[in-house]
């Protein structure tokens, strides 16, 4: 359908390479023989094992509920015995251990009873309880509990459901073949979460380098009825960054820290769209999820796999070639290396790309910055990279944050095209994690001061209910005593919440 | 370990040798007009800036290949041959690439740490040192009273070596900026001595050629999208906007628009010399401030200054003036812009 589109500023058009892992069918993974499950794939708290070492578990049995409604829960993919709870490597861009629950995978698949949802009779606030204890969450990548995206109350009624299946980012195709292939189911998710967030407006937006994806999607839409809109989008990344997709789809910027909600908009991933569907019309939860591996191996392929099963075997499967030097998870620009492979498939890995020093050749060293405005013209925030390096680099975190570093989306696109070969988003991301821990200080520092503050009030009062009784001279003088100590302790507070404010207005 | 794993096909050497592919027009149309001598000057001025620049790195302990093959201090070398007059001896072409490359660049930091332009520093520390060679320029080959053959070029460039017995004085001729602005000096009427044969149709003659070469090589420059239009944009209407309004308000005084764009260094400063990234603002609006400044003094320093044409030292002030202007004009960022739609759909 033609509507019109709001270009955001900037963005790079990088070699796709998509058709190699588009040539064949999404495949199911086989079983593996063990599985390791994380409690926490997603963001917020990591769910609470109920689960024992040497429990029998049935697949899509509940095995770590949900600590909050900032986390989701975590199932069996598959029948099997649990072996170990224990701290294992996860992937992560840092590298770190979370405890994983470990299941020997005993090869029947038996299944608990799936009954599909009865989601018409039920109250909103059930059918998100439902979807968080279904560990439902955001597969674009972010992974954040759908339930609480849903939940959250921003006093704006949502005008607009954006589902994004732009999928931007280099080799990642596991979007686009899900769209492809399962259209129909796809769409009834989006029903499901047009009801959810009660949204006029339904646009389904995809990359025009994805004409079969969008050809499919089209007939299912068409066939579903409910006057939902395929958006083709030209080909340009980071259009699938969820702020710059909603700029293209209506206009509307929402600014660093804010929330599409807080503008009316929702935005889902495709393949949210579609674990909805399989937990509510087939009472699933997420125990499986489509992972394209590509790069450096003979089959590029996207999979079908039970989570906790090892990138390993998942590269094994598409026949990773002999000269492989390392691992991408997610896509080229925005993705994490990892040292090792051996570590299980979460909800949040759309993509392994196995790297060559042919495919991906090592950078260069970094020259100085030209300031040739080159990351100027590709950023899609609108920030000064060139310029924010400078601060950024020297750790001069204040000038940074005035250079909006805390707005920049990590998309690599300056990255990408900075002829000095700066990785400039790594120097970002470090001051925005130096903020942020910053602030926290900067949070605590306030706490302590607010308790200060009401411990010399008590004292105050104490002193002055034992002072009553004692002649009114004495009173007054205690009385201009504390009042003198409170003006202090006022005074303070006022500095610290006028250094804050500086702090936060500097940044908007 | 967040990554960026892969890599546009853009380099710094890129960069550098797309610029220097740009300047390749001007210098054909120059050997036309002037002759080949200004080939010798850029190979004097390459020479001395690659050796200077490999020198300067080993002292510095920089790696050398990865910063000598940038190509920067050949570019640096061209731009100042480039701006200098053709018949420069060699000593003062290497006098000036070696105050560019030494003192501009490497003394600043080296690549991408240097405040101002190192060809416009060259340049003016070669004007104010030898202000008379500086001013020796050569008339193009069309309206030059005796043929002046390279070889005799060439004993111009290198006079130690020359026989002195063939020496021909080659003539020296000022500049059409410059022939302008010492005939208005002399309450002369434009009319009454824009006859003269150093003028042609647009500016001078040859060198108004030679300009329309650099805008050609400066519109590929914005097609690689290697410079946005606001410098030279703003440089040119600035400059265009100035010596129309006073064109209009004395024309036998001052000369047109016209003129002034395509004489002088107007579209080399405006296409090459302000589009120098490192020393110039950054900024979408402070390209266009610092660009109109830069157009603004050259204008003042080529009417009303000592010097026939101002592009150097112009650029020179706005380059200390760029990190003042660059901060003062940071665009807002993604959803902090002043618009109706975010501010209407915030609740």
């Amino acid at each position: 359908m033609i509507r019109k589109l709001f270009a955001f500023h900037g963005g790079i058009h990088p070699p796709a390479h998509k058709t190699e892992s588009t040539v064949r069918p999404i495949l199911h993974a086989p079983l593996p023989s063990q599985l390791v499950v994380p409690l926490k794939q997603h963001a917020g708290e990591a769910a609470i094992s109920i689960v024992n070492i040497g429990n029998t578990v049935l697949k899509g049995q509940i095995i770590g509920k949900p600590a909050s409604i900032m986390s989701a829960a975590v199932h069996a993919p598959t029948s099997g015995t649990i072996s170990a709870i224990e701290q294992r490597l996860v992937p992560s861009a840092d590298g770190h251990r979370d405890v994983c629950i470990t299941i020997d995978v005993d090869g029947k698949d038996q299944a608990i009873d799936f009954k599909p949802y009865p989601f018409e009779q039920k109250s909103r606030h059930e059918v998100l309880e439902y979807l968080q204890a279904m560990g439902i969450v955001g597969l674009g990548g972010a992974v954040f509990p759908s339930a609480a995206k849903l939940m959250a109350d921003h006093g704006q009624p949502i005008h607009a459901l954006i589902i994004n299946g732009s999928e931007c980012e280099p080799y990642i195709s596991c979007d686009s073949m899900l769209m492809r292939e399962r259209p129909d189911d796809v769409v009834s998710g989006v029903a499901m979460l047009q009801r959810l967030c009660d949204a006029r407006n339904v646009m389904i937006a995809i990359e025009d380098n994805k004409p079969e994806a969008i050809a499919a999607m089209e007939i299912a839409a068409r066939k579903h009825g409910g006057g939902f809109q395929i958006v083709t989008l030209p080909t340009v990344y980071p259009s699938g960054g969820a702020k710059q997709l909603i700029k293209l789809l209506t206009d509307i910027e929402v600014p660093g820290g804010r929330h599409a909600p807080e503008y009316g908009v929702q935005c889902f991933n495709s393949g949210t769209a579609y674990s909805i569907f399989r937990a509510i019309a087939l009472g699933e939860p997420v125990i499986t999820r489509i992972i394209t591996v590509a790069g450096n191996v003979r089959t590029p392929q996207n999979y079908e796999a039970c989570l906790g099963m090892s990138f390993r075997e998942l590269l094994d499967l598409a026949k990773e070639e002999s000269d492989t030097d390392g691992h991408i998870v997610g896509g080229p620009l925005m993705g994490y290396r990892i040292d090792t492979p051996d570590m299980p498939l979460v909800k949040s890995a759309n993509c392994i790309i196995a790297t060559s020093p042919k495919l991906f050749p090592p950078a260069p060293p970094a020259l100085p910055c030209i300031r040739c405005g080159q990351c100027v013209e590709a950023c899609p925030a609108d920030l000064l990279p060139h310029d924010m390096y400078w601060y950024a680099k020297s750790k001069n975190l204040e000038r940074a944050a005035d250079y909006s570093v805390r707005d920049c989306i990590e998309c690599g696109a300056c990255n990408y095209v900075c002829p000095s070969r700066i990785p400039l988003s790594q120097y970002f991301k470090q001051a925005k994690i130096s903020l942020a821990e910053q602030d926290r200080s900067a949070a605590f520092a306030d706490a302590s001061l607010q308790r200060v503050e009401r411990r010399e009030e008590r004292l105050a009062r104490l002193q002055n209910e034992k002072t009553s009784d004692v002649s009114s001279q004495k009173t007054t003088s205690t009385h201009a005593e504390t009042d003198l100590k409170n003006a202090a302790v006022q005074a303070a507070l006022a500095r610290a919440r006028a250094r804050r404010a500086g702090q936060n207005d500097s940044t908007s | 370990m967040k990554t960026t794993a892969i890599t546009g096909k853009l380099s710094v050497t890129k960069v550098m040798f797309k610029v220097m592919l740009g300047l390749v027009p001007g210098i054909i149309a120059y050997v036309y007009y002037f002759g080949p001598a200004i080939l010798v000057s850029l190979a004097i001025a390459s020479l001395t800036a690659l050796l200077a620049e490999i020198f300067l790195l080993l002292i510095r302990r920089k790696p050398v290949w990865p910063f000598a093959s940038d190509l920067s201090a050949l570019l640096t070398a061209w731009l100042l041959a480039l701006s200098m007059p053709p018949l420069s001896p060699w000593w003062l072409t290497a006098m000036a690439t070696l105050f560019a490359i030494v003192i501009a660049k490497h003394i600043f930091g080296g690549l991408g740490y240097n405040p101002f332009n190192p060809a416009m520093a060259g340049f003016a520390a070669a004007l104010i040192a030898y202000p008379s060679p500086m001013s020796h320029w050569s008339p193009p080959n069309e309206i030059a009273s005796t043929r002046v053959e390279f070889r005799d070029q060439l004993n111009h460039i290198f006079p130690e070596f020359a026989n002195k017995r063939f020496v021909i004085d080659a003539e020296s001729m000022a500049t059409p900026l410059d022939t302008l602005k010492v005939h208005i000096s002399t309450k002369e009427k434009i009319d009454d001595f824009s006859y003269m044969p150093i003028f042609g149709k647009l500016a001078g003659k040859g060198t108004e050629m030679i300009a329309l070469a650099y805008l050609l090589g400066g519109l590929f420059l914005w097609q690689q999208r290697l410079i946005t239009w606001h410098l030279p944009v703003a440089f040119l209407a600035t400059m265009a906007g100035l010596a129309e309004i006073f064109h209009l308000i004395d024309p036998t005084k001052h000369a047109s628009a016209i003129f002034h764009l395509f004489g002088g260094a107007t579209m080399l400063g405006a296409f090459f010399i302000i589009t120098d990234p490192v020393s110039a603002a950054t900024t979408p609006r402070g390209k266009l401030i610092f660009a109109a400044g830069a157009a603004l003094l050259t204008f003042v320093i080529r009417v009303f200054g000592g010097y026939p044409d101002g592009v150097a030292f112009a650029v020179l002030f706005m380059n200390m003036c760029a990190p003042l202007i660059d901060a003062y004009t940071i665009p807002p960022v993604f959803g902090r812009k002043p618009k109706k739609s975010t501010a209407k759909a915030a609740p």
